[in-house]
């Protein structure tokens, strides 16, 4: 009886420490369990990425529609080269889309807007997005501001 | 002069020695042919000790200490008006850092107290050498379950103090503070990562177990069997077990999320 109550104990332990896991895991650290492979990556090219990072959200009118997987520099042309992973139900971005690094509110997280064209064909995996705008440096903001007035 | 030198040297090699039988103990209990049938219900009942008897204080200790995470960050993050990063800060340091340190803290006073008075007092009782009499190695016997369990119970123990210290501050800030629910949980799930924050959290709550359940074993068996002995293996265990968890603690950060 005793031997029985320790064992229904240990399984009761061991239960609950693979249910905080699983919430961990999906409650806390937000993995997602569909398969990574589904995605198509799109890459883009910016003049200045700001304090863009990886992971960072990658939205249409504000609906998250993928994730920045990785910032890199393009060697060739000496500019911050961003790879994101779009969901794949998301196939109709047209090819002349494009790409802007916005910011949530004035001092929050940065995260890549996508605007869509006109164009018929949409975008594919491995495709570059051609139109982009920088991030908002506030520094470069404050110094056209002084150019100006000074040239005034 | 040179007594002194002398009494430092052996000093030293005692330490040596002591690691040595340490490292004996453990190869000599884990490393033999498995034997599941006899192994299997010692187990069970060393889990049910030092894991399931310990879940009351874990879950108690872990709903604290996130609580007062949440009202600490929240006091500190309103004045910059982004309340809502206190999700993010109570589930990065509690999977990163204070699950496993703390846990490995408190089941060291907990389990690995009673792990080293029990087999000290089995040894002072010559409950120990009676075995050795009728052939069965207590080291298989006595010693191999208890550091099974110990290894099995820590990370699922620090697991559920994260994920219970994460569910307190989740209530401070949310029922209590009125912080949005929404921006709670998604500012967390998009600042913690899986591999990244949980998993290697589980990898230091792991090597926690083995430090702790083998100290507090080793401390045990080796202690002087007298009442005098054992009382100071117990302090010993405690002692050891949270210094090396602490300096363990700063090595694993540096090397998972430091860029040394």
């Amino acid at each position: 009886m005793r031997m029985r109550w320790i064992e229904i104990m240990v399984g009761f332990f061991m239960v609950l420490g693979v249910l905080a896991l699983l919430g961990l895991a999906l409650n806390v650290s937000g993995l997602k369990l569909s398969a990574q492979q589904d995605d198509y990556t799109v890459h883009a090219r910016f003049e200045n990425i700001g304090g863009l990072t990886s992971r960072a959200k990658v939205t249409l009118s504000g609906v998250q529609i993928g994730e920045v997987k990785s910032i890199k520099i393009d060697t060739q042309r000496l500019v911050a080269l961003v790879t994101m992973d779009i969901y794949s139900d998301i196939d109709y971005l047209s090819i002349d889309s494009s790409a802007k690094i916005l910011t949530a509110g004035l001092l929050g997280e940065q995260y890549i807007g996508i605007s869509v064209g006109f164009e018929e064909d949409s975008l594919k995996d491995g495709d570059y997005i051609d139109d982009t705008q920088s991030a908002l440096v506030l520094e470069d903001l404050i110094g056209k501001f002084l150019f100006n007035k000074v040239n005034n | 002069m040179l007594n002194q030198f002398g009494s430092l040297g052996r000093a030293m090699l005692d330490r040596l020695a002591g690691i040595g039988r340490a490292g004996g103990v453990v190869w000599q209990s884990l490393v033999a042919k498995p034997t599941p049938v006899v192994m299997f219900p010692l187990l069970l009942k060393q889990i049910y000790f030092v894991g399931v008897l310990s879940l009351v204080i874990i879950i108690v200790s872990g709903l604290f200490i996130g609580m007062v995470l949440g009202l600490q960050g929240y006091t500190i993050l309103v004045d910059y008006g982004s309340e809502q990063a206190v999700g993010q800060m109570v589930a990065l340091s509690l999977v990163r850092e204070l699950a496993p340190v703390v846990t490995a803290l408190l089941f060291a006073g907990r389990a690995g107290s009673a792990l080293t008075a029990e087999i000290g007092l089995m040894k002072a009782t010559e409950q120990l050498s009676s075995l050795e009499m009728i052939g069965v190695d207590p080291l298989r016997r006595i010693v191999a379950p208890r550091l099974w369990a110990g290894f099995i119970c820590m990370p699922v123990l620090a697991i559920i103090f994260a994920m219970v210290g994460i569910w307190g501050g989740a209530l401070v800030s949310i029922e209590w503070l009125g912080i949005f629910e929404g921006s709670f949980w998604s500012n967390m799930q998009n600042s913690v990562d899986f591999s990244e924050d949980v998993l290697n959290g589980v990898i230091k709550a792991i090597v926690f177990g083995i430090v702790v359940t083998w100290i507090a074993v080793f401390q045990g068996y080796d202690c002087v069997p007298t009442s005098e002995g054992i009382s100071q293996a117990t302090t010993r265990t405690v002692v050891y077990s949270s210094l090396a968890v602490l300096a363990l603690d700063f090595i694993l950060t540096a090397l998972m999320f430091g860029d040394l």
